[in-house]
């Protein structure tokens, strides 16, 4: 097979171009967790923002992504390196299933149960973190799993505006006209999304209440 | 202000409650003393679970006061207050990702007893609500629904609260098993003495469990009288639940301890 010859051939640049695609794909499912999780908790207990904040997080997912990613371009500090730019509108695109499948999560814990822990005793934060957040966690993770199979994909448009990433090879090879060069891109994208989603199925599975 | 010895341990007054536009509780007097059962008597939507949540303060009365212990519960830490009283809903709401020692053990950990003592205190409820030592390392899905409710009154019972709250607790059990958990009922409150609000729509369950009972409709208490002369009261809500439950009920009435 000529794809697997050249990729053999090209093995370091492969392997460079997979790590830079991680860290684009790691660090903006890292920040969309971080920022996500706590907003899809804050609407799940203060239901009147939860249209707000999803509808907002909606009409990100809407914007094309190349549009988003030139879009982002010129903005300052932001625009002088491609990858911070990319992590950015990465980290947007995986807000949405994130902070919806924490919300849904939250909210599908059942209310007796929230109630007797309330009525025992247990302050707000003990409820959150021994109750909601362990009977919701296999909920939260599937919606992580989400974001980070659609951010692999996405990952590989940030190389239009210089970020690197396995999308590299996909838009040489388009201009290229080598079916080669954009497999050698493809195919190790594809391989990781699908070991994300493997992985995160597999904690999502570990960590699921009885 | 010390309470004074024979103050009651539960008082309600005045109290009005109002959500959204209805009037839920309006005018609420009512005082529970020490060592009695109370049960509140009235159909859905008669203000019940309200006045028992309003107890524990999941709920904040409109107007009035409600005073635990002689001091109005608006004054000690919410929290405080609410493990120092046990809470069995019909729901049970046990942690589905706990064991039952852990639901039982939960609100002695977060008051930080030694594991060693929580363990004992386990097994010593697991045996006054009448389940095998074995069941604590069990998961409550594995459990039946009589078995969870034992354990929902276990786990209220645990830090050892003078007051309990029980809102309609043995109202989702089969017939047998609610007869069964009844009887058992009776005998722990014989050796414990706790200071009891049963939360009921069935009067035979209220005429059974009850030391009195309050008849409540739309929001008011209507009269509290002790079980034997509840049958026999001219009060046209009264008999008339004693006429919708039909025969039988004397025998409730005296206890039915068979």
């Amino acid at each position: 097979m000529n794809v697997f010859r050249f990729m053999l051939h090209n093995q370091h640049q492969v392997l460079q171009l997979t790590l830079e695609h991680l860290r684009l794909v790691g660090f903006s499912t890292l920040f969309a967790m971080l920022i996500g999780i706590p907003l899809g908790i804050g609407i799940a207990h203060r239901p009147r923002f939860n249209k707000l904040v999803l509808a907002t997080a909606n009409i990100i997912q809407t914007i094309p992504s190349l549009a988003l990613f030139g879009f982002l371009l010129p903005v300052p500090w932001l625009g002088a390196r491609a990858d911070r730019l990319a992590i950015l509108a990465l980290t947007l695109y995986a807000l949405l299933p994130i902070i919806r499948n924490t919300y849904t999560g939250i909210r599908g814990v059942d209310a007796a149960v929230v109630e007797a822990g309330r009525g025992m005793g247990l302050t707000e934060s003990q409820l959150l973190f021994q109750v909601e957040l362990p009977l919701a966690v296999s909920v939260i993770l599937s919606g992580v799993r989400v974001a980070v199979v659609i951010s692999v994909g996405l990952a590989t448009i940030a190389a239009a505006i210089g970020a690197g990433g396995l999308g590299e090879f996909i838009f040489r090879g388009l201009a290229m006209v080598d079916d080669r060069v954009i497999l050698a891109g493809a195919i190790p994208a594809a391989l990781l999304a699908l070991l994300a989603d493997f992985g995160v199925g597999w904690l999502e599975r570990r960590l699921q209440p009885r | 202000m010390p309470p004074e010895a024979a103050s009651p341990v539960i008082e309600f007054r005045d109290v009005s409650y109002r959500v959204a536009g209805t009037q839920v509780l309006s005018g609420f007097n009512l005082q529970v003393e020490s060592g009695e059962t109370l049960v509140l008597l009235g159909r859905s939507g008669s203000g019940k679970t309200t006045s028992l949540k309003l107890v524990n303060r999941l709920l904040s009365p409109t107007s009035g006061e409600i005073r635990v212990k002689g001091v109005p519960n608006t004054e000690a830490d919410v929290i405080r207050l609410r493990r120092s009283i046990g809470y069995v809903i019909q729901d049970v709401g046990l942690f589905p990702h706990f064991t039952i020692e852990r639901n039982i053990g939960l609100v002695p950990k977060i008051e930080g007893w030694q594991a060693a003592r929580i363990g004992a205190r386990v097994q010593e409820l697991l045996q006054m609500v009448g389940l095998a030592p074995e069941i604590a390392s069990r998961y409550p899905h594995q459990l039946s629904g009589g078995q969870r409710q034992r354990v929902g009154v276990a786990r209220a019972l645990a830090a050892d609260p003078e007051i309990l709250l029980m809102d309609e607790p043995f109202g989702a059990l089969d017939p047998l098993t609610r007869d069964e958990l009844q009887r058992e009922f009776l005998l722990l409150q014989q050796r414990l003495h706790k200071t009891v609000v049963f939360v009921t729509h069935d009067l035979r369950e209220a005429l059974r469990l009850g030391s009195r009972i309050a008849l409540m409709e739309a929001g008011r208490l209507v009269t509290v009288l002790a079980p034997a002369d509840f049958l026999r009261s001219t009060d046209p809500l009264a008999s008339a639940y004693v006429r919708a439950f039909g025969e039988g009920l004397e025998s409730a009435a005296n206890r039915g301890t068979s």
